[in-house]
C-alpha cells in the first residue's frame, strides 16, 4: 500500500529519519511509536507529502509521491494533526464538508456523508454548526476525523490525535477511533508515544529511535523478542499501562 | 499591474463631473481668486461652459497648467511673466515670447500690481523708517516673506542684493503673516499694492528709493486653442478694473467676508451691465459638494490600492525575498510626506484629481501590503499544513482558507488606509482636485475661522464614519468565530 525506499530526512546538519526502508500493509494499522524526536512524526508527514524527501522515495499504490502527485493523491488519504488543524472561519460542518465542495459534490451527497460520518463519529448537527473555537478539544478531533474521512480515503494518517486531551476524553475517543478503524477496515498509520494505545489501536507496532527503525512486530514480539535493549527499556517504562 | 493601475485611474477620474469647456486658473491668493471668478462668470455670461480652478498653487503651478491645457485661461501680471517665466529674454516683447507658445496675452485689466514691503505704521514711525533703505539702520526687524516671493527671482534675492539688507528673513504663508505682524512677531511683510490690508490694517508702505520692483500689469493670458467665442467675451475686460476698484474688490472679500463670486458679479453687474445668474452655494449646497469630490478622492485611490496593494501582500508573503523588495518600495513611499508627494506628481500628471488621486494611492499602499503579508505570514502552521493535506491546490488553499484567515489583519490595513486617505485628501485642494481642503485652504487665506471648520468639521466626521463603517464590515466578515 505505502512503501519507504531508502528515505533519508535531513533539517541542517541533523539527520531526522533515515536511511528508511518501510512497507504498509493494506487494512492493517501500523503504529510509529518512539519517544519525542525520534523521527516517528517526520516519517508521516514524508507519506503526505508535506516534507520532500533528501534521497530515497515514497510510494502510494505504487505511485511516487513527489511535489506533482502529491494533491491528487493527498485526496486519498486522511490526515489528522494533534490539534485538529480545524479552520477557525468555518463551522465544523463547513470543515468537514471542505474539500467536497471544492470537488463539486451535490448538497445531497455532501450531506449524506455528513450524517453517516456523524454517526461514526457520534458527532451531532448541533455540535457540527458551531465554530472550532466553540466546540471542546474531543470535540474538535472527533471532527478532524470526521473531515479526514469526508472523501473515503484509502488511507487514514493520524498523527498523535490524542496528544492533547485529557484522560478521560482520550480513552473515550480511543474506544471510538478504535471502532471506527475496525468498522471501516481502513489502512491506517497511526503516530504516538504511548505504548498501550498503540497496543490497543495497532495491528503492527514500528518501533523508532533516533531516526532509525529499531523493530518492526507486534506487541507481544517487542515484549518477548527485543530487537534492541532500548525496545526493552522503552517497553519497561510505559508497563504500568494496561498491558 | 502597475499599467493596469493607471489606466484604471484614468478611467474613474474620467467619469466625474461633466466635461468641461473652458477651464479659469487662479493662483492662491485673493486677488487672483477674484480675477478667475470675473472670467469665469463672464464666459458663462456669454453662453459657454467654464470651470474655475481655484487656488491652485504660485505662478509657476498655474503657468504650467496653461501650457498643459489643464486651464485656459488665467490672470497674470507683466512684471512676473519677464522676472519669473522669462528672466533670460529681458529685451524680447512679451507677446512674442508667449506667443512662440502658443499663449496670447489679452489686453491690460486696467489696474497694475506690485511688491512692496509694508510695516506697522506705529513701529515705522517709532523707528523712523520711510524709505526702504532706512531700513539698513534697523538689521533687527525681522521680514516675514510669502513662500513664492523668497523664491521669485524679482523678489527678495534681487531686492536683498539691490538695497544690501542683512535681515533676518521668515517664510510664511501671506495671509498668516498678517497675523505675525499684528503680534510684534515680524516687523515688515511684502505687501501687493492693491492689498486691501493695507488701509484695513495702519501699514506704511515703505518708499522703493532705489526703484526696484517694477509696476505689474494685469493680464489675462489665453492658450490660442481657446475658444474664440471665449477669447471675445473675455476682451470685454479691458480696462475694466482701475486701482481703485482692484483695492476696493480685494477689501470686500478679504474684510467684508463677501464671496469672490459676489462681488465679481458686482463688478460685472457695474462695468458691464452683466447680470449674473448664480447665486452663492448654501452652506448644505457647499458641504455636498465637497464631500462628493472629497470621498470621490478617497474610495477611487482605495479601491486602486486594494487592488494593487493585495496581490503584492500575497506575493510579499510566498516569495519572501520578492517580499523584502516590495515591502521596502511601498514602505519608502510612505515615508515621503504626503504634502510633498503630491506636490511631486504635478510635474508628472499635472493638477487636478488624477495627481492626487496617485498619490493617495501610493501613500495607502503600505498598511495593506503590509497586513496582507503579515497577516498571511502569521498563519498557524498547522492550518496551512491542513489546508494542504486535504488536497487543496495552491490557488484554493490561498483562496478558501489563508484569505479568511488573514481577513481580520486585512482590513485593518485597509481602515488605516482609508482612515489616513480622509486625512490626505484634504490636501488634494492645494492642486485643485476639491474636497474639504478646499474651505480650509480658503479660510487660511481669509483669516476666516468659520470656513476654516466648514472644511475641518467634515472632514473629522468622515474618518469617524469610515472607521465606524470598517469596524461593521469587520464585525459581519470576522462574524462569530471571534
Amino acid at each position: 500500500m505505502i512503501e519507504l525506499a531508502g528515505v533519508v530526512k535531513r533539517y541542517g546538519a541533523t539527520v531526522a529519519l533515515g536511511p528508511t526502508d518501510l512497507r504498509i500493509e493494506r487494512g492493517k494499522t501500523t503504529v510509529l511509536i518512539g519517544g519525542s524526536g525520534c523521527g516517528k512524526s517526520t516519517l508521516l508527514r514524508l507519506i503526505v507529502g508535506l516534507l520532500v524527501p533528501d534521497a530515497g522515495e515514497v510510494r502510494f499504490e505504487g505511485v511516487r509521491v513527489t511535489p506533482e502527485s502529491v494533491t491528487s493523491l493527498r485526496r486519498r488519504m486522511g490526515y489528522v494533526i494533534q490539534d485538529g488543524g480545524l479552520f477557525p472561519h468555518l463551522t465544523a460542518r463547513s470543515n468537514v464538508a471542505l474539500m467536497a465542495r471544492y470537488l463539486g459534490w451535490t448538497e445531497a451527497r455532501v450531506e449524506a456523508r455528513m450524517t453517516e460520518l456523524g454517526g461514526l463519529a457520534r458527532l451531532g448537527s448541533e455540535a457540527l454548526a458551531r465554530y472550532p473555537r466553540e466546540l471542546s478539544g474531543g470535540q474538535r478531533q472527533r471532527v478532524s476525523l470526521m473531515r479526514a474521512l469526508m472523501l473515503d480515503p484509502d488511507v487514514l494518517l493520524l498523527d498523535e490525535p490524542l496528544g492533547a486531551l485529557d484522560p478521560v476524553i482520550r480513552s473515550e475517543l480511543q474506544d471510538d477511533l478504535g471502532a471506527v478503524v475496525r468498522e471501516l477496515g481502513k489502512t491506517c498509520v497511526l503516530v504516538t508515544h504511548d505504548l498501550g494505545e498503540a497496543a490497543y489501536l495497532g495491528d503492527v507496532l514500528v518501533l523508532m529511535r533516533d531516526g532509525q527503525i529499531l523493530q518492526r512486530g507486534t506487541v507481544d514480539e517487542l515484549v518477548h523478542a527485543p530487537a534492541d535493549p532500548f525496545v526493552t527499556r522503552f517497553v519497561r517504562a510505559q508497563r504500568t499501562l494496561a498491558l | 499591474m502597475k499599467r493596469v493601475a493607471i489606466a484604471f485611474l484614468l478611467l474613474l477620474s474620467a467619469c466625474g463631473p461633466p466635461h468641461v469647456t473652458v477651464a479659469v486658473g487662479s493662483k492662491s491668493f485673493t486677488e487672483s481668486v477674484l480675477l478667475g471668478e470675473v472670467a469665469t462668470q463672464l464666459l458663462r455670461d456669454a453662453g459657454l461652459r467654464a470651470d474655475h480652478r481655484r487656488e491652485l498653487g504660485g505662478t509657476r503651478i498655474v503657468w504650467d497648467a496653461l501650457l498643459s491645457g489643464r486651464v485656459q485661461v488665467y490672470a497674470e501680471y507683466t512684471g512676473t511673466l519677464r522676472a519669473e517665466i522669462f528672466p533670460t529674454s529681458p529685451d524680447r516683447e512679451l507677446r512674442d515670447l508667449l506667443a512662440e507658445r502658443d499663449i496670447l496675452m489679452g489686453a491690460p485689466l486696467g489696474f497694475s500690481d506690485s511688491y512692496a514691503i509694508g510695516m506697522r505704521e506705529e513701529v515705522a514711525q517709532r523707528l523712523s523708517v520711510r524709505t526702504l533703505s532706512d531700513l539698513l539702520a534697523h538689521p533687527d526687524v525681522v521680514l516675514g516673506l510669502s513662500h513664492e516671493f523668497l523664491e521669485r527671482a524679482d523678489g527678495w534675492r534681487g531686492l536683498k542684493a539691490r538695497y544690501g539688507l542683512g535681515n533676518e528673513v521668515q517664510g510664511l504663508d501671506h495671509d498668516v503673516a498678517y497675523r505675525a505682524l499684528d503680534t510684534n512677531e515680524i516687523g515688515a511683510v511684502d505687501l501687493y499694492s492693491t492689498d486691501a490690508e493695507i488701509a484695513h490694517r495702519h501699514l506704511r508702505v515703505l518708499v522703493d528709493d532705489k526703484h526696484y520692483f517694477p509696476a505689474y500689469q494685469a493680464v489675462l493670458l489665453m492658450r490660442r486653442d481657446l475658444d474664440p467665442n471665449a477669447a471675445k467675451a473675455l476682451e470685454k475686460l479691458a480696462g475694466a478694473i482701475s486701482d481703485e476698484r482692484m483695492i476696493a474688490m480685494n477689501a470686500k472679500v478679504t474684510l467684508d467676508r463677501e464671496s469672490e463670486r459676489a462681488v465679481a458679479a458686482a463688478l460685472l453687474a457695474d462695468r458691464l451691465a452683466i447680470r449674473s445668474t448664480g447665486r452663492d452655494p448654501t452652506l448644505v449646497e457647499r458641504i455636498a459638494r465637497r464631500t462628493w469630490e472629497h470621498l470621490y478622492l478617497v474610495i477611487v485611490s482605495l479601491v486602486a490600492a486594494i487592488v494593487v496593494a493585495l496581490p503584492l501582500g500575497i506575493l510579499a508573503a510566498k516569495r519572501r525575498r520578492i517580499g523584502q523588495v516590495v515591502l521596502g518600495a511601498v514602505g519608502i513611499l510612505q515615508t515621503v510626506p504626503s504634502l510633498a508627494l503630491i506636490v511631486l506628481m504635478i510635474p508628472l500628471l499635472g493638477i487636478g484629481r488624477l495627481p492626487a488621486l496617485a498619490a493617495m494611492f501610493l501613500y495607502s499602499l503600505l498598511p495593506i501590503v503590509r497586513n496582507t503579508a503579515t497577516g498571511l505570514i502569521d498563519l498557524a502552521p498547522s492550518l496551512r499544513e491542513s489546508a494542504q493535506a486535504l488536497g487543496l491546490p495552491p490557488e484554493a488553499r490561498l483562496r478558501l482558507v489563508e484569505l479568511p484567515i488573514a481577513a481580520r489583519a486585512i482590513l485593518a490595513g485597509i481602515k488605516t488606509s482609508a482612515v489616513l486617505n480622509v486625512g490626505t485628501a484634504t490636501l488634494g485642494a492645494l492642486i485643485g482636485a476639491g474636497g474639504y481642503g478646499q474651505p480650509i485652504l480658503a479660510g487660511i487665506r481669509l483669516d476666516d475661522r468659520s470656513q476654516i471648520l466648514e472644511g475641518a468639521i467634515p472632514a473629522a466626521l468622515l474618518a469617524l464614519f469610515v472607521q465606524w463603517l470598517f469596524e461593521l464590515v469587520e464585525r459581519f466578515v470576522v462574524g462569530d468565530r471571534g
